[in-house]
This record gives structure tokens, C-alpha cells and sequence, in this order.
């Protein structure tokens, strides 16, 4: 078996008020793979792709456990050394594309910034390599695109924009942080379909945060179920659709809405899965002691 | 659609300038102190005053003396000067070039010392390093611009004496100059033995006007800094693999400069108004230093001529700030 692209293992972080908000979650992500991190908000999802970006706001710090990139800890390297390793093995696809691309700066030096700076590629050749991505995303004019201002572009096609800009550098991981969640649903398919093609074409192991069942049906090959900071259950996603061993995970299945029955009323999540959830991280919170 | 709205703004600004003509003229001829008083010998009789008011068309009623300013204004005649006996647009020509030589060096100081303490202070935040900013700003504004003045006279002229603190030029100089603006004219004629008696006269009086717009300018842009950095974009680039100083000059300074830049420009007519009291302090020939001479004397003229020139000022800086914020906001620019 080769080095896993991403290995997270035994990670705990907590707020400034000793509050825990991540407790000892272990994830894996193979070469390759995309792997569905769900859960509802709140739930740290969107944590753990920022601490392994290295992103993660000042408030909270990781206190316990191990990320290691393509077999390199982390937690090992300098900050310097951290931040270029990641800016060149990894990217993210960010929620929303409105805010996430800067109003001031053309789309172009925006996309192809991380492959002269970070990178250290020729301008020509980061440009080439640009047009080629905007290309792979349908994006028919790539030129004027790139002499664009963010205000300029749809919020789909600035979505399609941060795509290509994702996997321009040719990381090994792609954290996408909910990608369609800001998008009207009639985008969103295309989006998630998009992401989909690029990831097999490219071979990019993603870290594909959603709180949405369907998505990861869709698009992942495993599956994290993460509640309240902890993962409750962990499968490849045709079994965990097939049996879902957790409480929890049947709960949120039933409380999907689905397209085939849409007059059945939404079922929220049964009071005594709570009941039970709460036991269970009340358990895992006796038994842990703060590093 | 740009030049309309230039022109708009223009005919505000004709507006304002009118007010505030009127203000002054109501206001310094309602205030006590009568400018015929301090011209005439005592034991004057009362014809002789009548005859100078007379001369001076001070017997006439306000509307009537406006009127008269007013039309001689829009030929460009701004009377003349009662304590000088010179034409005012003259005087204040002559003076106005050392003013604005003052405020630029005093914006670009302000400048040079605020934007860098922004920037490290919005990349330390939470540390120790930006609590001693935010001390340090605390303190420059609080003391006024003149009490900086005597401070580094104090520091730079008697303690330490690299500078000079009286005056805008040696007077045993020999001037080749052929505008009033000195500075920019050494600059630019390559006398720079000038430039550096110039700056040497100039340098503390517009550090004391400098130090709270300074302060100003480093607290507003670091606040506006710290509120862009959480934004998406910057963190974006911080997972590009970008340092924290680079993702703050090249995401987030010019974005985080726009809502700054409108205060900061306020804050520069401020320090202009400054002027009047640092050049009485430091003795430099400006416009300031006249206007308080003008005042002195009640001459009517010379004071309506000074702040009209100063309301100039301000009205063209607001002109100026307004159109680089359109020039640094692509949003503005194609609108």
C-alpha cells in the first residue's frame, strides 16, 4: 500500500475557552480518492479542512495528534516550510466563489500568482497552463476571462474560475470546502459534475467537505460522518448507503428530502439519536485528558 | 458619464465656495474690531475716520460690500490689502507655494511612518508588537500638532540641534528660483544643496503636523487591514502558499486602502488647517503665518482672500480623494 495523500490521525483542537471542537478525529485520504467528510453545520467539518491547510483562525488551536501530507507530519515543519509545502501539494476549492477571488485584481495574475510565485514557473508557461484548465472547465473565452475583473464573471463561472485555478498547480490534495453549497441548484449539478471529471482526469485526491448526502453518493468514493467534532462513522460510500451502521447516519439519510416523494414532510433527527450522540461525546470527553 | 460627474462635482464645488465666502465676509464684519481703529494715529477725528471708511467702502451696507467683492472676484481682483497696501491675490499667491510644500512633506512623512506601522500591526495582530502601535498611536494623537511642534523643538533644536527651527530657507542663501515653491524647484533643478537647507528648515514643523495624521492613518488602515484579512480571498492566498506580509501587499493593502483613503483625505484638510499655528511657531513664510497676521490687524481683505484660498483647498483635496478612489476600484471605474 502506498503513503496515503493525506493522513489525519488522532486530531484534537479546542477553543481559547478550552472548549473542544475537534475530539480525536482519524481520517485517511488514498492517491486518488475522493473521500466525503458529512456532517451538519457546526459540526467541524470545515475545521479540519482549514487545519490541514494550515488556515485555521487564531481562536482555535490544535492541541493533540498528527497531519501528515503525502507522509510528511506537519506539525514537524517550520512555518515557513509548512506554508510552501502545502501551497505546492495542495489547493482549495473555496464555498463562495463572490468572496473568495479579490475585487481589485484581474482573473488571470489571480490564477496563475501561485504557479510563478510559489512555484517558481515561467509567466508564459503559467499562463499556458492556465488557458488549459480554463478550457477543461468550459470556459469558451479564456482570454477575456482572464482580463476580467471577479465583478465581471458569474458566481458560476467564477465558481469554474477557482476550479481551474485548484488544479492549475497539479496538487496531490484538494480540500473543497462545501464548492456548491453558494451556487442556485441548476449550477450546482454542472459544478459537481465538473469537479468530478477534473478529479478522475487529473488523479487528484480530494477532501470533499458537504453537509449533503446526495453529493457524496455522487461524487466520493469513501465517507466520513463527523458529529460534533467527532467522526461517528467512517465506510466506502456504496456501503455506508447500504447499511449505515450509526444512528446518526440513518437519521440524516431519512432526513433527506428526496425528489421522487416530494410531499413527504421532512423528518429531523430523532430525539433519542440525539439523546444518544450527546452520551457518546460526553463519554469521549471523560475519558480524554487535555494534553 | 466620468467627465458629467467631474462636472457635477465641479459645480458643487462652486457652491461650497460660495458659502463659505459668505460666512466669512458676515462674520468678520459682525465680530468686534474695526480695521480703521488699528490703521489711524490715536487723536484722529471723526471725519478722518468717516473718510477712510469711506475709502475702504466700510460705510456701505454688507450686501452692498459682498456685491462689490463678489463681482471684483469673478474678474480676479481680490481688493487689497489693508495692513500691506498690496493686491491680496498677489500676496497670497506668493505664500500659498511654502503652505503646500509644508503639507505635501508633512502627508508624505505622515505616510512614510503610518502605512508601515499599519501593515506590521495587522501582521502582528494579538501581539505584544501591536499593542505597542496602538500605544504609540494612542500617544501621537493625543497630543496636538503645535505641542509636537515645541516638543522637537526642544528635541531637534536645542538638545540635539540637527535642524533648523526658524524660518523656511537661510537667508544668506543666494535663491535662483523662479516660482515661490522652492522645494520642488531645488528638486527639480538638481540645486540639491537648497533641497537639503530647505528640508533642514522644513523636516520638524512637518513632523509635528506629520505625528497625529500618522496616527490616524496607521490606525484606520490597520483596523481596515485586520477586517480584509479574514475575508476569503486572503485566505486563499495564504493557502498558495503566500507569507503573511506578502498576502497583506498584494491582497489585501489595495482593497484595505479604499475605505481608509476617504478618512485619511479628511484627515489631510485637518493637518492643512494645522498650518496656520506650526508656521507662526516655526516662523515659516507661509500662508498660515499671514492669516494670523491678517487677523491681528482686521484686514478685512487679506483674511477673506486667505480662507477662501483655504476652502480651495479643501474642496479640491475632497476632488482628489474622490477620484483616486474611483481609480483604485475597478467596480467605479467601468460604472
Amino acid at each position: 500500500m502506498s503513503v496515503p495523500c493525506l493522513e489525519i490521525s488522532n486530531l484534537s483542537a479546542t477553543l481559547a475557552n478550552g472548549v473542544r471542537v475537534l475530539r480525536s478525529v482519524s481520517l485517511t485520504v488514498e492517491p486518488g480518492v475522493v473521500t466525503a467528510l458529512v456532517g451538519e453545520s457546526g459540526a467541524g467539518k470545515s475545521m479540519i479542512g482549514k487545519a490541514v491547510l494550515g488556515v485555521l483562525p487564531p481562536s482555535v488551536k490544535i492541541v493533540e495528534g498528527h497531519i501528515a501530507l503525502e507522509g510528511i507530519d506537519l506539525g514537524d515543519l517550520k512555518s515557513k516550510a509548512r506554508r510552501v509545502l502545502v501551497g505546492e501539494r495542495a489547493a482549495l476549492i473555496p464555498q463562495d466563489p463572490l468572496t473568495a477571488l479579490n475585487p481589485s485584481r484581474r482573473i488571470g495574475p489571480q490564477m496563475t500568482d501561485r504557479l510563478v510565485h510559489i512555484l517558481g514557473w515561467a509567466g508564459d508557461k503559467a499562463d499556458r497552463r492556465v488557458r488549459q484548465l480554463l478550457d477543461e472547465v468550459q470556459i469558451r473565452d479564456p482570454d477575456r476571462v482572464m482580463q476580467s475583473y471577479p465583478h465581471e464573471l458569474s458566481g458560476g463561472m467564477r465558481q469554474r474560475v477557482l476550479i481551474a485555478a485548484a488544479f492549475a498547480a497539479k496538487p496531490r490534495l484538494i480540500v473543497a470546502d462545501e464548492p456548491t453549497t453558494a451556487l442556485d441548484v441548476t449550477v450546482q449539478k454542472q459544478i459537481l459534475r465538473l469537479i468530478a471529471e477534473l478529479q478522475k482526469e487529473h488523479g487528484t485526491a480530494i477532501l470533499f467537505v458537504t453537509h449533503d448526502l446526495g453529493v457524496v453518493a455522487k461524487i466520493s468514493q469513501n465517507v466520513s460522518v463527523l458529529y460534533a467534532g467527532k467522526v461517528v462513522e467512517q465506510a466506502d460510500t456504496p456501503s455506508l448507503f447500504a447499511s449505515p451502521q450509526h444512528a446518526y447516519t440513518r437519521a440524516l439519510m431519512a432526513a433527506t428530502p428526496r425528489y421522487t416523494d416530494p410531499l413527504a414532510s421532512l423528518k429531523p433527527v430523532d430525539e433519542t439519536v440525539l439523546a444518544g450522540l450527546a452520551s457518546e461525546i460526553a463519554a469521549a470527553d471523560r475519558d480524554w485528558v487535555a494534553p | 458619464m466620468i467627465l458629467q460627474r467631474f462636472f457635477i462635482r465641479l459645480f458643487t464645488m462652486a457652491i461650497t465656495l460660495l458659502g463659505v465666502s459668505v460666512v466669512v465676509f458676515v462674520i468678520i464684519r459682525v465680530a468686534p474690531g474695526n480695521p480703521i481703529a488699528m490703521m489711524l494715529p490715536p487723536g484722529a477725528t471723526d471725519a478722518d475716520i468717516e473718510r477712510l471708511r469711506a475709502l475702504y467702502g466700510l460705510d456701505k451696507s454688507i450686501l452692498q460690500q459682498y456685491g462689490i467683492w463678489l463681482s471684483g472676484v469673478l474678474q480676479g481682483d481680490f481688493g487689497t490689502s489693508i495692513s500691506l497696501r498690496q493686491d491680496v491675490l498677489g500676496l497670497v499667491l506668493n505664500r500659498l507655494p511654502a503652505t503646500l510644500e509644508l503639507s505635501i512633506v508633512a502627508l508624505l512623512i505622515a505616510l512614510a511612518i503610518g502605512g508601515p506601522l499599519a501593515v506590521i500591526g495587522a501582521r502582528e495582530q494579538g501581539t505584544g508588537v501591536e499593542a505597542g502601535i496602538d500605544v504609540a498611536n494612542g500617544a501621537a494623537l493625543s497630543i496636538p500638532d503645535f505641542l509636537w511642534g515645541l516638543a522637537l523643538i526642544l528635541l531637534f533644536g536645542v538638545l540635539w540641534p540637527i535642524f533648523e527651527i526658524s524660518g523656511r530657507v537661510s537667508p544668506r542663501l543666494d535663491l535662483p528660483f523662479a516660482t515661490q515653491f522652492y522645494l520642488f524647484e531645488s528638486i527639480l533643478r538638481l540645486r540639491f544643496d537648497l533641497t537639503k537647507d530647505l528640508i533642514s528648515h522644513m523636516f520638524i514643523p512637518a513632523l509635528a503636523l506629520a505625528l497625529p495624521l500618522a496616527a490616524i492613518i496607521s490606525q484606520l488602515l490597520k483596523l481596515s487591514l485586520k477586517e480584509v484579512m479574514t475575508l476569503d480571498y486572503v485566505v486563499l492566498a495564504r493557502v498558495k502558499g503566500f507569507s503573511e506580509t506578502q498576502v497583506i501587499l498584494r491582497e489585501a493593502l489595495k482593497n484595505a486602502a479604499l475605505p481608509a483613503l476617504t478618512l485619511i483625505g479628511v484627515q489631510f484638510t485637518f493637518l492643512i488647517g494645522g498650518t496656520v499655528i506650526i508656521e507662526r511657531l516655526f516662523s515659516y513664510e507661509g500662508l498660515g503665518n499671514m492669516a494670523i497676521d491678517a487677523v491681528i490687524n482686521r484686514d478685512l481683505p487679506l483674511i477673506q482672500g486667505i480662507v477662501l484660498v483655504f476652502a480651495l483647498l479643501f474642496v479640491t483635496i475632497n476632488l482628489i480623494v474622490d477620484m483616486t478612489y474611483a481609480l483604485l476600484n475597478p467596480r467605479l471605474r467601468h460604472g
